[in-house]
């Protein structure tokens, strides 16, 4: 299974990486409102519970992936889109 | 006494710490991240540098080593244990400290002598010196711009766990003393018991009268009073 965790700062986390983009684009004549960086961590996983799988990837974020402090994140399961 | 210093992959203050820590006259072990136990020592530094290349985040890494497992075990005994700059952000990422380390809000490394206020003599690391009292020690940090939610802060502050304080010239917790955008200017911290110490400046760096200052001394001087 291959699965994409999507790691980005909490609503309200000082995310300097995000302004300094956002900052390039404009002078490059984009007008963005807003840019936020984060991670992305692609998982190549054994197995075909979803719901197994899932609950997995849920601890990983909580012991090592993510900073609960700073840090949010989603989960994709990326076999889904090429069907 | 007998001081352990824990080395990293990336570690690169490790020897500074040691050589501190011997000519104050305590016996120096270097523990590599490996090893599984430091039931041995009287106390222990997680020292600066770049923990296994702050891959994921400063500090991530470091936290699921063997190490830190022993480390965690040494702290609920209630033994001194410090962590400086990339140690203080391994014991926030550890949960033996709370908090988090954002970047600076200047976007730069910071690397500078600054100004500190002692907040609190409650700790192992801090007991020898006095409330209030102003040191300068040096910086060197991307990601030294400490973050807590607001009743985490309201903890802090309310269990005195706040041990040092970035100031301006004169004393005060200013925004113009501030060199990282910590919130309420902290610069260090402890848990709540106070034997486990987290610090973004490097007493280590100044605890030599060649090197200019001697202001860091007392940190370690302070414990191995105490160890022995």
């Amino acid at each position: 299974m291959h699965v994409r965790v999507l790691v980005r700062n909490r609503p309200g986390v000082f995310d300097p990486a995000g302004k300094v983009v956002q900052s390039g684009l404009r002078r490059l004549g984009h007008h963005v409102e807003q840019v936020h960086l984060g991670k992305v961590i692609d998982l190549q996983i054994a197995g075909d519970d979803r719901d197994a799988v899932r609950a997995e990837i849920d601890l990983m974020c909580k012991e090592f992936l993510v900073n609960p402090v700073l840090e949010n994140y989603s989960v994709e399961f990326l076999d889904d889109e090429g069907q | 006494m007998r001081f352990g210093v824990v080395v990293f992959p990336g570690s690169n203050c490790d020897r500074d710490c040691g050589e501190v820590l011997t000519l104050l006259g305590a016996e120096v072990e270097y523990v590599w991240h490996r090893e599984s136990d430091v039931s041995g020592l009287d106390g222990l530094v997680i020292p600066g540098g770049f923990s296994y290349g702050d891959y994921l985040r400063c500090g991530a890494v470091a936290k699921i080593s063997p190490v830190m497992d022993a480390v965690r075990t040494f702290a609920a005994q209630g033994r001194p244990v410090i962590g400086i700059c990339n140690g203080f952000q391994i014991l926030l990422e550890s949960g033996l400290l709370p908090g988090a380390m954002l970047r600076n809000t200047s976007l730069t490394f910071q690397c500078k002598t600054v100004d500190l206020r002692v907040e609190t003599t409650r700790t192992p690391f801090t007991r020898e010196l006095a409330v209030g009292q102003l040191i300068r020690l040096p910086i060197a940090n991307a990601e030294g711009n400490y973050t807590i939610d607001a009743d985490g802060l309201l903890s802090l502050e309310d269990n005195d766990q706040v041990i040092l304080r970035y100031v301006d010239a004169s004393g005060e917790a200013t925004e113009q003393g501030n060199p990282n955008g910590s919130v309420g200017n902290i610069a260090g911290i402890s848990n709540i018991r106070g034997n486990v110490v987290g610090m973004m400046p490097h007493p280590e760096r100044a605890s030599e009268a060649i090197l200019g200052n001697t202001d860091g001394r007392a940190f370690f001087e302070a414990a191995l009073n105490l160890a022995s």
